[in-house]
């Protein structure tokens, strides 16, 4: 279980994030939205110990993240940021097996190598073991990426826009298998642009404008119209979409002429 | 890939022991690789004192023995620490600041030990000695200078090896402009082994094996490096510490092949590309393979320096880069035609 409380952080005087509070409970995906700018991945970054907080604190199981030695926060939280390539030459076990770092001591034993194949199974990316990664497509390099961060065995995983350059099907992809992994106990906190896989994947979003919390809740809580207007600045109508039964953005553009 | 690296590792460790036999055997005096090599060898039971057990018949004069043991088998072996500890320097400072164009000199430390090396001649002090002391302080001023609070950006640490390089480069300048014997000064820059013997082989030895196996030590953490700072960071790593030590050890490694040879270029850099041609990016097997052929290349090229000119010993630092650049285009070459195949 993941809180952050009260958690300011700025870069010299400016500041980036003011007084956040939210929590994911263990099983939950919990989204970050918000425009451009607005925080978000600071926000990850921080839960994440790479930033330091100015005040206020981030608990994973009650213990305070900037407490923790990276060996030991590596193996609550793993992270998986936007990659585009890879340029050297390892492959996809190598890297998958990069994930065991925080518990390898001197050399990987077997049962290090039982979980980078469980992890390179629940991907759907066994059939690449071989291959060099810097032959993958994109999509095949994020699912290998989510791997590597499977196989840290983590209690969180902390995505920042996994998808957003992937196709709709690789997005859909991974988006599945993340969820699939939270049913099974993992927390999820993933830093989401789209408005709409947001409402449908989330159990609980955040949503941040100039590094303030705007809204916090459920999907049906925080995608309302007002809400989205007044923070990206554009009229949106929001809908249920029958088909998915989850809630959908739609922006009211004017007819093109 | 691991198979593959151990059975490449073994390969460059017979054929390192090869060479530096037959690299023995060549010179001025005719002595065979055969007699070179039994020499040798019963110079080594000798020092075990295992003499009853396994005999050799004795074929060879003695000066034969002296010329072997006395004068090239200690140029030999310095040579191939002094290689083997650049190559090392340099595949870890190449990894560590993710940068192609990395060697164990980028940050400074030759020019440091330039300044030493000409501050000695002109004041009659030990060489080695100070070389080795103001390489090691260059390093410690150039990781002083870029450090901002816990963290050490690997691209201010580049530029403040760059900055300080220069300027001790400068004072080097200046002093080998108003020296009375500049030649000395010069001819150490250039790299050689010329003043090779055990002394210097056993303490180049000691610091060598301790940094090299140092190094070694952070392969995995290297390799999860290449994946970016921040991502190593979430795996585990603690960068900072990696940073130390990498910086702390290349350049142990580094001063002391410096103190005793001299600034020999390439070696450094253009080994540890050689070899990630060959055996990929896994630090793991790049780090002892690029030890193992910096060793080779460079009794090789002494050998070359020391035996081309008819009783010229030329630097070893022109030769190093005159037969090796060549060499490396051409794999430049064949790797772009196979990657575009």
């Amino acid at each position: 279980m993941l809180e952050v409380r009260n958690l300011s952080v700025s870069y010299g005087k400016h500041q980036v994030l003011a007084n956040i509070n939210v929590t994911a409970e263990r099983g939950e995906v919990l989204g970050i939205i918000g425009p451009n700018g607005s925080g978000k991945t600071t926000l990850a970054k921080t839960i994440n110990r790479l930033l330091k907080p100015t005040s206020g604190e981030v608990l994973i199981n009650g213990k305070n993240v900037h407490h923790m030695k990276s060996v030991e926060i590596a193996k609550h939280i793993a992270v998986v940021s936007q990659v585009f390539s890879i340029n050297f030459e390892f492959t996809v076990e190598d890297i998958v097996l990069m994930g065991r770092t925080p518990y390898i001591k001197s050399a990987e034993t077997p049962d290090d190598l039982k979980i980078v194949e469980d992890a390179m199974e629940k991907t759907h990316t066994s059939f690449l073991k071989g291959r060099l990664v810097t032959q993958l497509s994109g999509g095949e390099l994020q699912r290998v990426v989510i791997a590597r961060a499977l196989a840290q065995q983590p209690d969180i995983l902390l995505l920042d826009e996994p998808t957003s350059h992937l196709d709709i099907t690789n997005q859909i992809d991974i988006l599945n298998l993340v969820k699939h992994e939270s049913r099974k106990g993992m927390t999820v906190i993933a830093v989401v642009h789209d408005l709409n896989l947001a409402a449908y994947y989330c159990d609980k979003i955040c949503l941040i404008r100039d590094g303030k919390l705007m809204s916090y809740g459920t999907p049906d809580e925080v995608i309302t119209s007002d809400n989205i207007h007044t923070v990206y600045n554009l009229p949106v109508e929001v809908i249920t979409n029958e088909i998915t039964n989850s809630l959908y953005v739609i922006p009211r553009l004017e007819p093109l002429p | 890939m691991e198979r593959h690296g151990k059975s490449t590792i073994l390969i460059l460790v017979l054929l390192l022991i090869v060479v530096i036999v037959t690299n023995t055997a060549i010179g001025s005096s005719d002595i065979s690789p055969v007699d070179t090599g039994k020499i040798i060898l019963n110079a080594i039971i000798e020092k075990l004192m295992i003499d009853g057990q396994i005999s050799i018949d004795k074929i060879w004069s003695d000066s034969a023995s002296t010329i072997i043991l006395d004068i090239r088998l200690p140029r030999v072996l310095l040579g191939a620490l002094v290689g083997a500890g650049l190559a090392t320097a340099g595949a870890a400072m190449q990894g560590l600041l993710k940068n192609p164009m990395a060697d164990p000199y980028i940050i400074g430390m030759s020019s440091g030990a330039a300044l030493g090396a000409a501050l000695a001649f002109t004041f009659m002090m030990p060489v080695q000695l100070i070389s080795f002391i103001l390489a090691a302080a260059s390093i410690y001023v150039v990781y002083n200078i870029s450090r901002m609070g816990e963290r050490v950006p690997t691209e201010t640490l580049l530029l403040a090896g760059i900055a300080v390089g220069f300027f001790l480069s400068a004072i080097t300048s200046f002093i080998v402009f108003l020296s009375q014997s500049p030649h000395q000064i010069i001819y150490w820059m250039m790299g050689g082994l010329w003043t090779a013997s055990w002394a210097k082989v056993k303490i180049t030895f000691v610091m060598i094996l301790i940094g090299v196996l140092m190094l070694y030590r952070q392969s995995w953490n290297l390799n999860v490096m290449l994946l970016g700072e921040e991502q190593a960071q979430s795996m585990g790593v603690d960068i900072e510490r990696v940073k130390q030590w990498v910086l702390i050890f290349s350049s142990l490694v580094t001063a002391a092949a410096v103190s005793v040879s001299g600034i020999i270029g390439f070696v450094g850099l253009i080994i540890p590309h050689i070899m990630r041609i060959i055996v990929g990016p896994d630090h793991r097997i790049l780090l002892p393979t690029s030890t193992l052929m910096g060793a080779i290349f460079l009794v090789f090229s002494d050998t070359i320096a020391r035996t081309i000119l008819d009783s010229i010993d030329l630097p070893v630092g022109v030769v190093t880069a005159f037969f090796g650049a060549p060499f490396f285009i051409y794999l430049l070459r064949k790797r772009r035609q196979s990657l575009n195949a």
